[in-house]
């Protein structure tokens, strides 16, 4: 039971340090630069679908935002690979990583630093070791909406 | 008037875009969530406003600023699994969400493959 006390005491005590030592973000300059960071991805992205749309008028809407989307991953994994994009996202914060280019960089991030482990067991493997649970989980949940839609119309 | 309209247009992608980033990186700040969790929840949120209805409603206003954000990912899969189970039946709720998605998944997945045999991963 000391023991045990001393453990938590040790930890109590490790878990102030911690707090200490952390630097302080400041807040509202945090989500300033969020706000911007994200704020101009999107406009990046609605300025790629208004392009598309100029080029090809007759184009369905659906299309023109799976066109935007390719872009825009395609943009951030290129970036990623030049290491661009880390200087964006450590200024970006929520920014860099709520907007699908944030998804296409941890995929792209993640991929690129298991390539020492091998195309197939660290690539491979490794890929959806962030993006994951977004995959799992909107898949899971997605199909979960499709259903209770097909059961709420069926009544 | 075409210019201003657009103007706006512009402004409340922003502000929407922005917006929910700062909401996120509040969350972050203020709570102990991990990025990986608020992905999580701003997806379902996408999930739940597609799945409601509600959805198209602020696309029509918001535009990019709610689809390029991981809501627009959600309300995708969500859409997806709904029209394809309204049209094959129940097991098109499986198959929805992906087929709708496979777009930008497909050329992520592709993309980080080539751009990880071109570069290397730097030290941090």
């Amino acid at each position: 039971m000391a023991a045990t006390n001393a453990v938590k005491a040790r930890n109590d005590k490790y878990n102030k340090y911690v707090e200490t030592v952390t630097p302080k973000t400041s807040i509202p300059k945090a989500l300033f630069h969020s706000f911007v960071v994200g704020g101009i991805t999107c406009m990046i992205g609605q300025g790629i679908g208004d392009i598309v749309i100029l080029i090809s008028p007759s184009m369905p809407i659906d299309m023109v935002s799976n066109i935007t989307s390719m872009i825009l991953v395609t943009v951030a994994i290129l970036l990623t690979g030049l290491g661009v994009f880390d200087v964006i996202a450590r200024q970006g914060g929520a920014g860099s990583f709520l907007p699908i280019t944030g998804f296409a960089n941890a995929m792209a991030s993640a991929s690129m630093e298991f390539k020492t482990e091998g195309l197939i067991f660290g690539t491979s493997v490794k890929l959806f070791s962030v993006v994951g649970p977004v995959v799992v989980n909107g898949i899971v949940w997605s199909s979960v909406a499709g259903l209770i839609n097909l059961w709420i119309m069926g009544i | 008037m075409e210019v201003w309209k657009m103007i706006g247009t512009y402004a409340v992608v922003f502000a929407v875009g922005g917006g929910l980033c700062a909401i996120a990186e509040l969350l972050i700040v203020r709570t102990k969530l991990t990025p990986a969790r608020i992905l999580v929840i701003f997806l379902i949120v996408g999930i739940i406003l597609e799945g409601v209805g509600v959805y198209d409603y602020i696309f029509n206003v918001a535009q990019a600023g709610i689809s390029v954000p991981i809501v627009g990912f959600g309300a995708a899969l969500a859409k997806g699994s709904i029209e394809m189970a309204q049209k094959v039946g129940f097991v098109g709720a499986f198959a929805g969400g992906l087929i709708r998605t496979a777009y930008g998944v497909g050329v992520a997945i592709v993309m980080s493959y080539i751009v990880t045999l071109l570069f290397t991963s730097r030290a941090k």
